[in-house]
């Protein structure tokens, strides 16, 4: 598996992926303030943001202890292994072998922790207050994607991604309609875990009912800029992952020349601008919704990912 | 791709649309929505029977789509829009049974619905076994509604819902008839007038739609 191609899918892969994060941010921002009558910041600002920031030095609280130094390092890692397990523009990269859903659905979950832990350490009300919200929106959104994985294991036969979209792509599965309740469950859990807009709202430090932002309410400098940039990461994480499970098409296959991969790149680039314009048209026509019926929300996603984990058992024939 | 595969695919992806549009009917809190996503329905539906005339070259099932359009997308929503504009009534939804524990029994009813199409369909295809089962599905979650809604029109959603189900079974299994299918759809018709003078009924007695005010006439609670 070690071969010099894999190596290099991976490096570029890296590269491209640091790269895209800060401007996926950017462009939806960009895109919603167009959309709304605003003439809105370039999408390159949430970059000079992050380089600004990464220059100042973080200020702690008296009472903070080493995890408030410690969470955004690992959460911000978690977040690129996890990245990096996901094909962008061509399948067979050097950590395709690992790049297991269930591994990736621990690394977000390690990631969480971090954020979770963050917010609570200083103990400030409002660290608080995000992190329980966190973590119970967290107690249905994972079971949620848990059973998506398992839909997908049921169809492709095993758990790992690169598999699981090479098998999507020759389409010999057909139109599912498991899939498609797991992609509504899936589309679901990803509004929840980057805390868009009708499960909270990315564009306020000042809402009683935020819930990512109060957890990083004491952080600032160093700290703060990776947290954004971990959020940046994480969207870009759901993004790809969306796009390389429900449509794996014009991804370069393992072992392709340079041709394959930038036409590749140029699929992947569409499929990630498609997806930004959708969030942002959605973000756009939606309002925010109680934080008392999200989790209400996210049941529904847990329920449609449970039906479509059973409806596959009738159709395979193992009920 | 495996285009022979593609027909039953397509087939079943509108009824697994339609079960999902049942969920969003026990989910919704809003009337209007709540109408909505029956009209949604009811044009998939549409969608289902005019696929399912292709892939059986029955040409009565184009017949049976257009009506299923013209009905249960158009005028059934039309008219409980105009109903609701008339009762000038509360645009939000009271429930018998909280949203999420309803959701919970509708994934139940779907198991049940599973459990009770998978022994009786022994030996048949896995496309009209899984068929069968979504439609039995759409069914029962339109009975649910009818259970776990107090709101008159509400009730009349739910009946209509459980309707669109009866429908997606009917137009799966080949040969229907065409008089059977006609019948049915001038009974909803005429289910829906019924209803609609019953729930002015209601709303002139008891100054509200809620049918639970209906208890104590009945001898019950008392």
């Amino acid at each position: 598996m070690l071969t010099f191609g894999s190596i290099i899918v991976q490096a570029l892969h890296l590269a491209l992926v640091l790269a895209a994060a800060p401007l996926v941010v950017g462009l939806i921002r960009w895109l919603k303030a167009r959309m709304q009558g605003r003439r809105g910041a370039s999408p390159l600002q949430p970059l000079r943001d992050m380089l600004k920031l990464l220059r100042k030095r973080p200020v702690l609280a008296e009472n903070a202890s080493m995890v408030s130094e410690v969470a955004p390092y690992v959460a911000c890692t978690a977040s690129l292994v996890a990245l990096a397990c996901i094909p962008s523009f061509s399948r067979g990269m050097l950590l395709a072998p690992v790049g297991d859903l269930i591994l990736l659905v621990g690394l977000l979950a390690l990631a969480r922790m971090a954020l979770a832990l963050a917010g609570l350490d200083v103990g400030t009300g409002f660290g608080g207050l995000g992190a329980a919200r966190e973590m119970s929106f967290a107690v249905f959104a994972e079971p949620a994607l848990l059973l998506c994985v398992l839909t997908f294991a049921i169809l492709a036969g095993t758990t790992n991604l690169d598999l699981i979209a090479a098998t999507f792509r020759d389409g010999g599965l057909g139109l599912r309609v498991s899939l498609a309740l797991a992609a509504v469950a899936m589309l679901a859990v990803a509004v929840a875990e980057n805390a868009r807009i009708p499960v909270d709202n990315p564009g306020t430090h000042l809402e009683v009912t935020m819930v990512h932002e109060a957890m990083l309410l004491e952080s600032s400098g160093r700290h703060l800029a990776l947290w954004e940039f971990q959020a940046a990461l994480k969207l870009t994480l759901w993004l790809a992952l969306l796009s390389a499970i429900f449509v794996p098409f014009g991804t370069a296959p393992t072992g392709a020349g340079p041709l394959a991969w930038v036409l590749g790149l140029a699929a992947w680039l569409l499929k990630l601008g498609a997806l930004c314009f959708a969030l942002a048209v959605f973000e756009s026509a939606i309002a925010k919704m109680r934080v008392f019926r999200v989790p209400e929300f996210l049941g529904a996603a847990l329920l449609l990912a449970l039906l479509a984990a059973a409806l596959l058992f009738v159709s395979t024939g193992l009920a | 791709m495996t285009f022979g595969q593609l027909p039953y695919d397509v087939a079943h992806l509108f009824g697994g649309g339609m079960l999902l549009l049942s969920f969003m009917l026990l989910y919704q809190r809003r009337v209007t929505a709540v109408i909505n996503g029956l009209a949604i329905q009811g044009a998939i539906l549409a969608c289902a029977a005019a696929w399912q005339g292709g892939m059986q070259s029955a040409p009565q099932l184009y017949l049976t789509a257009l009506i299923a359009f013209a009905a249960k997308a158009v005028l059934i929503p039309l008219a409980l829009r105009v109903l609701i504009r008339r009762l000038d009534m509360d645009r939000t939804v009271d429930t018998a049974m909280g949203v999420g524990p309803s959701l919970i029994a509708g994934v139940a009813l779907v198991a049940l619905a599973i459990l009770v199409v998978l022994p009786i369909t022994t030996g048949a295809r896995a496309i009209a076994r899984e068929d069968l089962a979504l439609a039995l599905s759409v069914v029962l979650l339109g009975m649910l509604m009818m259970i776990t809604r107090r709101n008159a029109i509400l009730q009349v959603a739910g009946l209509m819902s459980m309707e669109n189900g009866l429908i997606l079974a009917a137009v799966g299994v080949a040969g229907m008839p065409l008089v059977v299918e006609l019948s049915t759809a001038a009974l909803v018709m005429v289910v829906l007038v019924v209803a609609g003078v019953f729930v002015f009924q209601i709303r002139e007695r008891f100054d509200s739609v809620d049918v639970s005010l209906l208890d104590p006439h009945r001898g019950e609670g008392r």
